[in-house]
């Protein structure tokens, strides 16, 4: 009986050093209820499975009043946003590659006339399938939203038309991933959280290991300027980066067959800005961080709206506007922007300028920070 | 210009917020010599090495180290002198002959390969270059330290109590070691708590509470001190001490091995006390007062830290 209760007597022991502990590290503290409120208002406002409002151009040859219906239920339909009409077929060229767009709406010339007489006239729909998901509610509901519209106008001698098969042809392009597998936007993407995940955790340790470590005084006193320090130290990661991609590659193309059209270099290239991002900000975490277990509470706290809201795991273009203007900040954001579309649509280097001078501007705000961060002394 | 002196602070003050550590100290010291700093624990002597050698910003107070302005050359006050730390911060987790060749890569010296062996030949450490600095005994890891802070030839070399644990004879060739770079030209400041170091420094820099209570040849320090010491010897002595203590013209009393060590300013007060106390089996006689008890005599004076919440 003594012996538990001398047993509970040290149990409170530790419990007390703990308690002491927790409270002194704030970060921590912080960390422990900022993530699951982080958590709670990603997972229930930002994130949406059935994504609406997705940005669509229209392309339209002809305007009568049976093409304005059937416009008109597309917009209020949710599901599409036109940000462009136009009725030459030039400037909607490029858009999805760009991705500006998820989606392009064709109504050829004569569809009016054809559609009367009872000819069935071709409705296309372009979608980026690079990711099946975001495109799949879209489409899907495209068939009953125009034949619900038409029902109305379709009246008197037209009458006979609204009954039996849709007065039009409804015909879909699914564009880039035409069998609509998960895999070939997904496994692009994991390369990004990959090199995120592992390359800025890797640096953020950084500073905070010479600290920790009392070693800090000993560089401190050494003359070694702090961006000597900084490029010394994640200089070696861009190689372990480089190795790592290689072999996600690898795996992408013997294991998921997913495809590689596009030009090998310019992807060389968004991994290089790329990989010095997340090693630049992992720094920036460790010059911020005054132990290694805050550093990894930092990467962790970076990580989560990275996978979230970058267009990894839920369509970027199904999120409302305040996540995505958050999702614009993080690198991997602009990342996948590079890489799917490198691998899957053969976009130009032209065409991937934003998303490659964002990381290059990201990276530049990072080493700043961290130069400004960095201790040249040990007060 | 005063470029003779390595080191010429005035006035130099560091707070921690409103803890001062550096309550105003002036330094001027020579080209060449071999100085000793002194004082009790948190007196502040690391805190006024950092300040010299850049690595603490200076709250308030001026000065210059081998004629660069301590405030804002730090760069160039890094490439010439050689600190070693407190405590041991060379990285652990590398070898001994990994640690060696990044200092002597970041100071750039040429033909890194042979310094480095050369370095590891006087050190004795050739044979276990490969292992980890982290596995070496205390004593072998200042020997180490102490070898990389003077691998590039610094003009100014400041060590942070380099013996704490180390054996006596090891204390002894470390000193060796010192006086030796001296004679090529090193100047030394070596901060430390041991008296028998302080009297092979050419001078010492007392501090108590942030503050320089004495500087000097220890000789005049002692003399200064106005001190007289009677010793006295037996097994009597301890049950004597606390009573000696409280008697009028006594300043302080101490033990050096078992001896007892009785000092003031008086002889006569100091006679009169021990005289009334007799007892058969203490002999007593007047000794040279020593550099401890003169440092013990200063503390006192020095009064109580006056600089917490200053
Ligand atoms: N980073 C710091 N923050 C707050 N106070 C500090 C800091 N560094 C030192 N101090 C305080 O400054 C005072 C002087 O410390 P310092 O380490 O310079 O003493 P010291 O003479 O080297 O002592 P020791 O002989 O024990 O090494 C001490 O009271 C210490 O607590
Ligand atoms: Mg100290």
């Amino acid at each position: 009986m003594t012996g538990l209760f001398r047993s509970f007597g040290r149990i409170w022991a530790v419990f007390m050093k703990e308690t002491v502990q927790i409270r002194r590290d704030r970060l921590t503290f912080a960390v422990m209820f900022g993530i699951p409120i982080m958590q709670l208002i990603l997972f229930g406002y930002a994130i949406n499975m059935n994504p609406k409002h997705l940005p669509a151009a229209l392309l339209v040859e002809e305007q009568t009043p049976i093409v304005r219906t059937m416009v008109q239920s597309l917009r209020t339909s949710d599901y599409y946003d036109f940000v462009m009409q136009t009725d030459d077929p030039r400037e909607t060229g490029d858009l999805l590659a760009r991705g500006e767009v998820a989606f392009v709406v064709s109504i050829p010339s004569g569809f009016t006339r054809k559609l009367v007489r009872g000819e069935r006239p071709q409705l296309l729909i372009e979608a980026d399938a690079t990711d099946p998901a975001a495109a799949s509610g879209a489409v899907a509901f495209a068939q009953t939203i125009l034949t619900d519209a038409l029902r109305h106008d379709l009246k008197g001698p037209l009458a006979s038309l609204a009954a039996g098969p849709p007065p039009f042809d409804l015909v879909v392009h699914q564009k880039y991933n035409p069998e609509a597998k998960t895999s070939y936007n997904i496994v692009p993407g994991l390369l990004g959280v990959i090199l995120t995940m592992t390359l800025v955790m890797i640096t953020a340790i950084a500073m905070t290991r010479e600290s920790e470590q009392g070693t800090i005084e000993n560089l401190l006193a050494m003359p070694v300027k702090p961006i000597e320090v900084m490029l010394g130290k994640i200089l070696p990661y861009v190689v372990v980066g480089a190795g790592q991609t290689l072999l996600i590659l690898l795996a992408a193309r013997i294991l998921f067959n997913v495809p590689f059209i596009g030009n090998p270099w310019i992807l060389f290239l968004g991994v290089s800005v790329f990989v010095l991002a997340n090693l630049a900000l992992g720094f920036t975490f460790s010059t911020i961080a005054r132990t290694q277990m805050q550093a990894m509470q930092l990467t962790f706290f970076f990580f989560l709206p990275s996978i979230l809201l970058s267009g990894f795991m839920f369509p970027f273009r199904g999120m409302p506007e305040w996540a995505q203007t958050i999702g614009e900040v993080l690198p991997l954001t602009h990342f996948l922007r590079i890489v799917r579309g490198v691998m899957l649509k053969d976009t130009s280097l032209a065409q991937l300028q934003a998303p490659i001078l964002a990381l290059c501007l990201f990276t530049a705000v990072a080493v700043s920070i961290a130069m400004l961060r960095y201790r040249r002394t040990l007060d | 210009m005063a470029t003779d002196y390595a080191i010429d602070v005035h006035g130099l003050v560091k707070r921690f917020g409103n803890k001062t550590a550096v309550a105003g100290v002036d330094i001027q010291m020579p080209r060449g010599e071999v100085w000793g700093f002194l004082g009790p624990n948190g007196s502040g002597k690391t805190t006024t090495i950092r300040m010299i050698c850049g690595l603490l910003r200076v709250t308030e107070g001026t000065g210059q180290c081998l004629g660069y302005d301590i405030r804002k050359d730090a760069a160039q006050i890094r490439e010439l002198t050689g600190y070693m730390t407190q405590k041991f911060s060379f990285w652990t987790d590398m070898t001994i002959r990994e640690n060696l060749e990044f200092v002597a890569r970041l100071y750039r010296l040429p033909h890194t390969r042979q310094t480095v062996d050369e370095t590891l030949e006087t050190l004795g450490l050739t044979h276990r270059q490969h292992q980890l600095s982290g596995a070496l005994s205390g004593g072998w890891k200042q020997r180490l330290a102490l070898a990389a802070v003077t691998m590039h030839d610094p003009k100014l070399l400041l060590l942070d109590e380099p013996t704490a644990g180390v054996d006596p004879q090891a204390r002894r060739d470390f000193w060796d070691e010192i006086h030796h770079l001296s004679l090529k030209g090193m100047t030394v400041l070596v901060s430390t708590h041991y008296m028998d170091e302080a009297e092979r420094c050419d001078r010492i820099v007392y501090l108590a509470h942030g503050e320089k209570i004495i500087e000097g040849r220890v000789p005049d320090v002692i003399d200064r001190s106005g001190l007289l010491t009677f010793r006295g010897e037996g097994a009597g002595v301890r049950r004597l001490a606390d009573d000696i203590k409280h008697e009028p013209g006594v300043e302080h009393v101490a033990y050096f091995g078992s001896a007892l060590h009785v000092s003031g300013r008086n002889r006569a007060a100091i006679q009169a006390a021990i005289d009334k106390h007799p007892t058969d089996d203490v002999s007593w006689n007047e000794v040279r007062t020593s550099l401890e008890d003169a440092f013990i005599a200063l503390s006192a004076e020095a009064g109580e830290d006056k600089r917490v919440h200053a």
